[in-house]
């Protein structure tokens, strides 16, 4: 069911239609809260904070955006108020050019020395999909910030680069820089997963 | 006489994929990624192990939700009807 479909529900009182959007974003909430404030619990604290904001302001929203992006720019407004009530420092804004990919990978040239090959033809990912997705999943999850919230958001949750600009407040430039980045990493942790197993 | 760019090597290559499955690589440097991808066998993989990244990434779900957090909202949505 659409979300809009949800919320003309939500509006009639139905609580079947609030659970379900709970489901579909209370994490994605957590993970937009988390880039801002300190500790999984405060984050927990600022997407519950958000549903009761949303729940009573749903009849003043006009619907010139999506729900979704309503409802993550509320949390994003009440998770930088609590950043700054507690004194916290948002991650930094990317350094200058590092490369993404170990030099000792390329010659003098510039050129592959050890070159690297499709997952789909690693002994792992050929016969299950899933497994790439677990190991994804994973390095995802042990990215720092600022790459995870936006790898989460871009590749994960599906939302455009400048939406999450707009709700991590960064340039659209530097998320593109952050995502390259974060991508980057992702691919290096699944590839070295791949090497290992085949040791 | 129109100055050309260098030709990439495969570390500058590298650098450039996210923007390019992006679409936001200015026109000229998005030619002189083709080009290099178009002869270069290890980037092409680089390029299908970034883009397996991303699809898998698409699929990864979201965390299961709590059932506790769960039950705490639905009691404050009811509790907010009453109110209202």
């Amino acid at each position: 069911m659409e979300d809009a479909e949800l919320l003309d529900r939500l509006l009639g009182g139905d609580e079947t239609a609030f659970t379900e959007l709970v489901r579909r974003y209370h994490s994605t909430l957590v993970r937009v809260a988390r880039y801002y404030v300190g500790t999984e619990v405060l984050a927990e604290d600022v997407a519950q904070d958000t549903w009761v904001a949303v729940v009573r302001g749903l009849e003043r929203f006009e619907r010139r955006s999506s729900f979704k992006t309503w409802l993550l720019r509320i949390c994003a407004n009440r998770a930088r108020t609590t950043a700054v009530r507690e004194h916290r420092t948002i991650p930094a804004d990317p350094s200058p050019a590092v490369a993404t990919v170990a030099s000792r990978r390329f010659d003098e040239g510039g050129m592959w020395v050890d070159p690297p090959v499709p997952f789909t033809e690693s002994v792992e990912f050929r016969s299950d999909s899933g497994a790439l997705v677990t190991a994804v999943r994973a390095a995802i999850s042990s990215l720092g910030e600022p790459q995870r919230s936006v790898v989460t958001l871009r590749d994960v949750e599906g939302l455009s680069s400048d939406d999450v600009a707009s709700l991590l407040g960064l340039s659209v430039g530097n998320v593109r820089v952050i995502l390259h980045r974060g991508r980057a990493r992702v691919r290096d942790i699944v590839e070295s997963s791949t090497k290992g197993n085949e040791q | 006489m129109r100055w050309t760019a260098p030709p990439l090597v495969c570390r500058e290559a590298v650098e450039l994929v996210s923007d390019f499955l992006e679409g936001s690589l200015p026109r000229r440097e998005r030619r002189r990624l083709e080009r290099h991808l178009a002869a270069c066998d290890a980037c092409d993989a680089y390029l299908e192990q970034m883009r397996a990244v991303i699809a898998a990434s698409g699929r990864v779900t979201a965390d299961d939700l709590d059932p506790d957090v769960l039950e705490g909202l639905v009691t404050l949505f009811h509790q907010y009807q009453q109110e209202s």
